[in-house]
């Protein structure tokens, strides 16, 4: 990625503007702020202007979907955060919600009815496999061709909401070759960063749970672990590290590999 | 006069089994509400994929194949036990042989399913015993637990032999039998021999066995782990039907949060002070729901979910089947006494007393044991709710989610940074 700045419409000033964009680009806390993810974060709205998705951000105005304080039981935080992010949509009447974070996705699309809102939500596996069978988004397939790919299921995408299959769309658009773990799709093992997981230590055991999942992935001989979530992201990193493999194996989301494969 | 005995002994039966069930009603009046049941046309159809045709055991093909083969045979079994009390009652013989040819079936399949269910006993009973699988063991299994799959699978065994002894002399003694027995028309003429008196007797030896056995049997199962057969098909309707990510909304703390941020609200809201729950989230068995006490009920300790868990697998506290465990333990502990007392207390707790704080952080809320469980049972919806009490009503998470609490608080984000900052991915 280069670190030439881009171009991001922010929904307040299209809004002043009088104009309401198609989609609300749901960056989450990790697009945001953690070095890693805002990588990603830059590289979906890279792929958003070049197919000329009519959508923005929020910017300043979003906030953390509550959804961590909630899975550690702060119930009255996150419906706090939910609530006011849901006055935010209906000021701005957003009715579609593109998100890249699993954690961020089903909150919104799972959590957040109970409270109003009322928005269409999709994960950005879902929109892109879309773009790319209306034929609005293209690959080229050499550019990625032939490299040994694994994918980790993310747990809020998969067992949680049942998103196995677009995700694999888009890994063999790009004419990778995709090598499964043992454990995948309902199979899958967490890398455990849920639950709010990732902002504390992991309670004593035996091992850590992202060094057993990085072992799995090590096993495929993959040249890259691709992955559809930030914190799935973090602790593969973390794996790798571990293992001494950073160097030999890429760890990247599937819209860095779009991002670096679209025509 | 067999007839007076047997419809005595079937009366004991079902009256010692209603006054089980009447006490287990009253502890699920204990629990509170979990989630409206409707969409009975989606629930149906779950019923019948999970559970008739046994989907999810399919997860693990072989011991899957061979749980589904004891199930399906138990389904058809069951006609000739049903068969065998109007016998009993009415001092007719296999009365049901109007059915005709549908008859012939039922019984011919139930005859090959009384061999294959033995066999597949016997080899259940080998794995446990001998192959010390992992998922069968673990901490939260003690002596007593093994005893109880121990005495279900004999109970099970005797059964089916006993069932197959019937069939056979049934054959050997009745040269103009109804009915069809495939595997046990093979086997009646190597008895062909005997004395006719030797073969009734046998035949109604093993006739009033095998139905005695089913009555002791139904009386074992309330308090046994293989209650499971019961409260399998009824768990796995009542699971509920919105996507394993979702978290059920606590609609008391919404009241609450909407009167904060708007105070119009407010006075409405405490006009409405009913539905404010004596307690958030669960500390002890009188706080669970009725789905967390019938998934108590369910399991029957196969260990599928506590092998898929992460946590679990490498080396952490927490066991999901373990905790689905103590809620029936506690439940069985307090709750009778809750039933005459409701403000009973034994100084106990399930948080603590049964269900380690450790246990509760452990869970990475992956869904692993809920997609595992063949029944539906869901495990982190329950230590979901106990975290909630920990929270809400104590205060006592870990230190490091405190501060995610008040990051999230202050700035929007988990992380300390601010909210200014939120576009400078865009550099």
């Amino acid at each position: 990625m280069n670190s030439t700045k881009i171009q991001v419409p922010v929904m307040a000033e299209l809004f002043a503007q009088g104009k309401k964009p198609e989609y609300l680009f749901w960056v989450g806390c990790a697009g945001a702020f953690d070095a890693r993810y805002m990588k990603v974060a830059k590289a979906f709205a890279k792929i958003l202007n070049h197919i000329g998705t009519d959508y923005a951000v929020l910017g300043t105005e979003e906030s953390c979907t509550g959804d961590p304080a909630r899975r550690a039981g702060n119930e009255m935080l996150f419906q706090m955060q939910a609530l006011s992010n849901i006055e935010i949509f209906k000021m701005y009447e957003i009715k579609k919600i593109i998100t890249i974070c699993p954690h961020c996705y089903n909150t919104l699309k799972n959590e957040y009815p109970d409270l109003g809102c009322e928005c269409e939500v999709v994960n950005y596996t879902e929109f892109l496999e879309n773009m790319i069978k209306q034929g609005k988004l293209k690959i080229d397939k050499t550019k990625l061709a032939n490299k040994i790919v694994t994918f980790h299921d993310p747990c809020y995408l998969g067992r949680a909401n049942n998103i196995y299959e677009s995700p694999r769309f888009l890994l063999q658009s790009l004419g990778i070759n995709l090598v499964e773990m043992e454990r995948n799709r309902s199979f899958a093992l967490c890398c455990g960063a849920g639950g709010a997981q990732m902002f504390k230590d992991a309670e004593k055991g035996d091992k850590e749970i992202f060094i057993e999942r990085t072992e799995d992935a090590l096993k495929t001989q993959a040249e890259i672990i691709a992955s559809s979530c930030p914190f799935c992201m973090t602790m593969m990193t973390d794996g790798l590290k571990y293992k001494n493999k950073e160097e030999e194996i890429q760890n990247l989301d599937i819209i860095e590999m779009i991002a670096e494969a679209m025509i | 006069m067999s007839q007076i005995i047997f419809s005595v002994l079937l009366a004991i039966t079902l009256g010692v089994f209603a006054y089980s069930i009447f006490k287990i009603y009253q502890l699920f009046k204990l629990t509170k509400p979990a989630y409206p049941v409707r969409d009975f046309g989606k629930r149906i159809k779950r019923t019948i994929i999970n559970g008739f045709l046994q989907q999810r055991i399919f997860r693990n093909p072989i011991a899957g194949f061979m749980h589904a083969m004891v199930f399906w045979g138990f389904c058809i079994i069951i006609f000739g036990s049903i068969e065998m009390v109007i016998d009993g009652v009415a001092g007719t013989e296999r009365i049901l042989s109007v059915g005709g040819i549908v008859y012939d079936i039922i019984m011919a399949i139930g005859d090959i399913f009384a061999y294959i269910i033995a066999l597949f006993v016997v080899i259940f009973i080998i794995r446990r015993a001998v192959l010390k699988i992992k998922r069968l063991n673990g901490k939260e299994l003690k002596h007593k637990n093994h005893v109880d799959a121990y005495i279900a699978l004999s109970l099970i065994l005797i059964l089916m032999i006993t069932l197959a002894g019937l069939n056979i002399f049934y054959l050997a003694g009745n040269s103009d039998f109804v009915g069809r027995f495939p595997i046990s028309e093979l086997i009646a003429p190597m008895f062909a021999g005997m004395q006719p008196d030797t073969i009734n007797c046998l035949h109604d030896i093993f006739w009033w066995s095998h139905i005695l056995l089913i009555f002791l049997f139904a009386n074992i199962l309330p308090y046994s782990k293989h209650f499971h057969i019961f409260m399998s098909l009824p768990n796995v309707f009542f699971s509920r039907l919105t996507p394993l990510g979702k978290m059920a909304n606590m609609d008391s703390i919404t009241k609450e949060v909407k009167s904060m941020l708007d105070p119009e609200t407010a006075f409405a809201a405490s006009t409405d002070e009913g539905s404010v729950p004596d307690r958030f989230g669960i500390l002890d068995v009188e706080d669970i729901t009725w789905k967390n006490y019938l998934d108590s009920l369910t399991c029957t300790q196969c260990g599928r979910c506590t092998s898929v868990c992460p946590a679990n697998i490498t080396g952490k506290e927490l066991s999901p089947r373990k905790v689905i465990m103590d809620i029936r333990l506690r439940m069985k502990m307090k709750g009778p006494h809750l039933v005459k007392d409701s403000s009973y207390s034994d100084g106990k707790t399930l948080i603590r007393d049964f269900i380690s704080e450790e246990e509760i952080w452990a869970c990475t809320t992956c869904n692993a044991c809920a997609k595992e469980c063949p029944l539906n049972i869901d495990h982190p919806t329950f230590i979901l709710d106990l975290r909630r009490y920990l929270v809400m009503e104590e205060a006592a998470a870990p230190a490091a989610l405190n501060a995610i609490f008040s990051n999230i608080e202050n700035n929007g984000a988990p992380w300390q940074y601010s909210n200014q900052d939120r576009l400078n991915w865009t550099e």
